[in-house]
């Protein structure tokens, strides 16, 4: 009865309003970028920097979408997703760095003294070998990853602990100079990509556009997933790991599969983030960032596919505020939302709307 | 006249002196350290308090007039000082004045040094003695002497005898053969020597960074295993009681400055209260609630760390607060020329140990041990037989947390101690669970050491990041051999 008026609506619309609700914001979504096209004296024109920063959280939805897979699906709370979202970040940033250092050694390369490319920079100034880096880098480090922690059937908190402490190594890793990747500073000044200045107004706007096409793409790749029967065996891995394989099949191989997709979801959202924020360094795999993208997914709603895409978006959109309005109290609020969520919320925003519209 | 001359003889020493030290004052300083050069080749028990006074910046004991002094003249009075304390009648004086001059030692204190060699009765002092006449042997010009003193030096395991070893063997420096040789040897045995040292201060600090890890594992692994709940606001509970420990000295500083001394032993009891209390609180109001979630427990005690370490960031502000060592725990044991063992870090290893020993005896010798480890074992079935399981899981993690205090007063005497102090141990700890088993005191100890000492042997070798990606990789494949840690309990139960 106290609920507020929205979330009654909600619930007595049903699916048709999410629907119409969903199409609106597809369609503001590809205005966006357009009207950023317009002059900068027309009424209706959007700033670089609100482009950008939507840009970014739509790459963080990716993300989100992409642990919502495995860990409202599988069950597998990854605590390490920043690794594969920075090394897709990385991969796509090569790239970019050998366009802006033409013939030459990218900068910070000549600032260590080096004479020659690392062997792993080797092809990186073609843009389709830099792609299948972006899917490559994230999907084998996965692939081996996975394969060790599943077939030892590390679950739970165990497999938490494991990929935080996976995306932490990385980050020490890319920290130092000697890894080739520019250490504290990362990658960052880049100029063209594909030879189109990155800083023009019609770069953004259709990188922009790439993003949301991203984002639809893999909303609807998981949609197909997990309703199909591949989704129903994932949910059985979720709730009766044991079960499931007393029944006569072997989840490894499917929950292999889900993180790998998973990660590579993860490492083409880099890849977009990069060129559109302009930096890539090594805080984007710090735990705390991996451990973030979780209170999305938590917040929105796990188990769907809407709510973690709500979930980064509302984090990322009172992230952008607070830290402009309140600098030091958003590390309090993002701490009370974690509590608050877990105790209050346990199926998200998306649970409330959904709470009583079956009854 | 006779009686006169006589006092005038008597008094001759202290006019010595007196004048001495005037003279001293008021020439230039290219004439004091020939001054002082000659002092030093020929001492006289008569100078030692005017060279003491100098040591320490004055030029008599009643003056309060500074002397101006630059670091050469420093160093050579710091050598005559050692000169003249040979002859003192207390051997550790003469010990300490041996080793000085194997260092400062000059050729022409040769025939000095030669005398007291003769004399000395003490076989360390007569040792040492020994070593600081070698060194200025090697510049002898017969070569039976440089070849002795050379096989002298062969016998050290000195840092400074490996360099002087070096600049003989440099081309043109040696010009016997023989010499040349004994030098080599000379030269591959104190290397030999300095590795050893070299290993045993990594085996040190490993087993002192083990002793770290111990403590800021061991309550994590009383609360994962009796609760199975991760918390991520452990680490915050190490800096609870680092702060704890900062809080002690600033307001004993403050308010009683005479007990300062002791300040980590008063800070221990404090620590231990602030990070159980915390700790409590925060079993009763959040993770009580979350029990058979482990997930959402990670992720509610993560948003605690985060609220924990901003609350300490506005009260004492970002930087790191000084926390300084008192006196006896600074210094150290000095076991080889190369590796000195720090008090602070022997003290913290045992520390470690006893706190292991008492955790032990309160889980397995007392009635609240009891009913943690039935709780532990079978929750529902020790419900049954009337254990209060929630006040069980409330002191239980006040155990935890209040270990993890005791750790932070630990780690705030080796480390520095800022807002993010628990973020950097987190993660190590939690390996330390991981790979020692849940629950298990004996898989928490092992797993701590044989990663500490593991992480700072590595160190050295292929680079501390590197080490630490290695021990990652490490761990991950050991867990495919022992999915249940080292040490697991025995269990039929599957869900």
């Amino acid at each position: 009865m106290n609920q507020p008026l929205l979330v009654t609506a909600t619930q007595k619309a049903g699916p048709r309003l999410t629907l119409a609700i969903g199409a609106v914001v597809v369609l503001l979504l590809v205005a966006l970028p357009l009207l950023s096209l317009l002059p900068a004296d027309h009424a209706l024109q959007v700033s670089a920097y609100t482009l950008t920063l939507i840009g970014k959280i739509l790459c963080y939805a990716i993300v989100a979408l992409a642990l919502d897979l495995v860990w409202g699906y599988a069950g597998l709370l990854s605590l390490g997703h920043g690794l594969f979202f920075a090394l897709g970040g990385y991969a796509m940033g090569m790239y970019l760095m050998r366009q802006a250092a033409g013939d030459g050694l990218p900068g910070f390369m000549t600032f260590l003294s080096w004479s020659e490319l690392p062997w792993y920079w080797a092809g990186t100034q073609h843009f389709a070998w830099a792609l299948c880096l972006v899917v490559l880098a994230p999907g084998l480090l996965a692939l081996v990853f996975g394969w060790f922690a599943f077939r030892s059937r590390i679950k739970g908190v165990y497999f938490s602990i494991m990929t935080q402490a996976l995306t932490f190594a990385g980050m020490l890793l890319f920290f130092r100079n000697e890894t080739g990747f520019g250490g504290n500073n990362g990658f960052t000044s880049f100029r063209t990509i594909l030879g189109f200045d990155i800083a023009a107004q019609g770069t953004r706007a259709v990188l922009f556009l790439l993003t949301v096409g991203l984002l639809l793409a893999s909303l609807y790749l998981c949609r197909c997933l997990t309703r199909s029967k591949f989704g129903r065996l994932l949910t059985a891995v979720r709730d009766a790991e044991n079960r499931l394989m007393f029944c006569g099949y072997d989840p490894r191989g499917f929950k292999l599969l889900v993180w790998v997709l998973s990660a590579v979801l993860c490492g083409l959202a880099g890849a977009l983030y990069v060129p559109q924020v302009g930096i890539i360094n090594p805080s984007e795999m710090s735990p705390t960032n991996s451990i973030e993208a979780a209170v999305w997914v938590a917040l929105g709603g796990r188990g769907t596919l809407i709510g973690p895409l709500l979930g980064a978006g509302l984090v990322n959109g009172m992230k952008s505020w607070f830290t402009v309005a309140f600098p030091e109290f958003w590390l309090f609020f993002l701490g009370a939302l974690f509590i608050l969520v877990t105790l209050y919320l346990p199926k998200g925003v998306v649970g409330l709307l959904k709470k009583r519209s079956q009854p | 006249m006779l009686r006169l001359l006589l006092t005038l003889l008597l008094l001759m020493p202290l006019a010595t002196q007196a004048s001495e030290g005037e003279f001293f004052l008021t020439a230039k300083p290219a004439e004091q350290a020939q001054l002082l050069e000659s002092w030093a080749a020929q001492p006289d028990s008569a100078r030692l308090p005017l060279l003491e006074n100098l040591r320490q910046g004055r030029i008599a004991a009643e003056d309060t007039r500074k002397v101006r002094l630059n670091n050469r003249l420093r160093g050579l009075i710091d050598n005559a000082l050692a000169s003249h304390q040979l002859l003192s009648h207390n051997s550790a004086i003469r010990l300490a004045a041996a080793q000085q001059l194997q260092k400062s030692a000059q050729p022409a204190q040769m025939a000095f040094l030669d005398r007291r060699f003769a004399l000395e009765v003490d076989p360390a002092v007569h040792a040492a003695l020994g070593l600081a006449l070698a060194n200025l042997q090697l510049g002898a010009s017969e070569p039976a002497v440089r070849l002795a003193a050379v096989r002298l030096l062969g016998e050290t395991g000195d840092p400074l005898a490996r360099t002087r070893l070096e600049a003989l063997l440099q081309p043109n420096a040696e010009t016997d053969p023989g010499v040349r040789t004994a030098a080599e040897t000379s030269l591959a045995q104190v290397q030999r020597k300095l590795l050893a040292g070299e290993l045993l201060g990594q085996a040190f600090s490993g087993l002192s960074l083990g002793s770290i890890l111990l403590l800021a594992a061991l309550g994590l692994a009383i609360t994962f295993g009796l609760l199975g709940v991760i918390n991520m606001a452990h680490g915050e509970m190490l800096m609870l009681g680092a702060y704890s420990t900062y809080m002690v000295q600033v307001l004993l500083q403050r308010y009683a400055p005479g007990a300062i001394e002791f300040y980590p032993l008063i800070a221990l009891p404090v620590a231990f209260a602030i990070s159980a209390g915390v700790g409590m609180a925060l079993e009763r109001t959040v993770i009580r609630h979350l029990y058979g979630r482990p997930l959402e427990t990670l992720l509610a005690t993560w948003g605690i760390s985060l609220i924990l370490i901003q609350a300490i960031r506005l009260l004492f502000g970002a930087q790191n607060v000084e926390v300084s060592n008192p006196a006896w725990l600074s210094g150290g044991i000095q076991l080889l020329p190369n590796l000195v063992l720090p008090y602070n870090r022997l003290v913290i290893i045992g520390f470690a140990l006893a706190v292991v020993l008492l955790t032990w005896l309160l889980l397995n010798r007392t009635r609240l041990g009891l009913n943690v480890r039935a709780v532990t074992q079978n929750r529902n079935m020790a419900a049954c037989c009337g254990v209060s399981t929630g006040r069980v899981d409330m002191l239980a993690f006040g155990l935890g947390s209040g270990i993890a205090g005791l750790g932070g007063v630990a780690l705030s005497q080796v480390g520095n101690v800022g807002p993010d102090l628990g973020q950097s141990y987190i993660i190590d700890s939690f390996l330390v669970v991981v790979l020692g088993g849940v629950g298990q005191l004996a898989g928490s100890l092992w797993a701590a050491f044989g990663l500490g000492i593991a992480n700072k042997l590595l160190e050295p070798q292929i680079g501390a990041v590197l080490g630490k990606i290695l021990i990652l990789a490490l761990i991950i494949l050991f867990i495919q051999k022992r999915p249940q840690g080292l040490f697991a309990l025995k269990g039929r139960v599957i869900d």
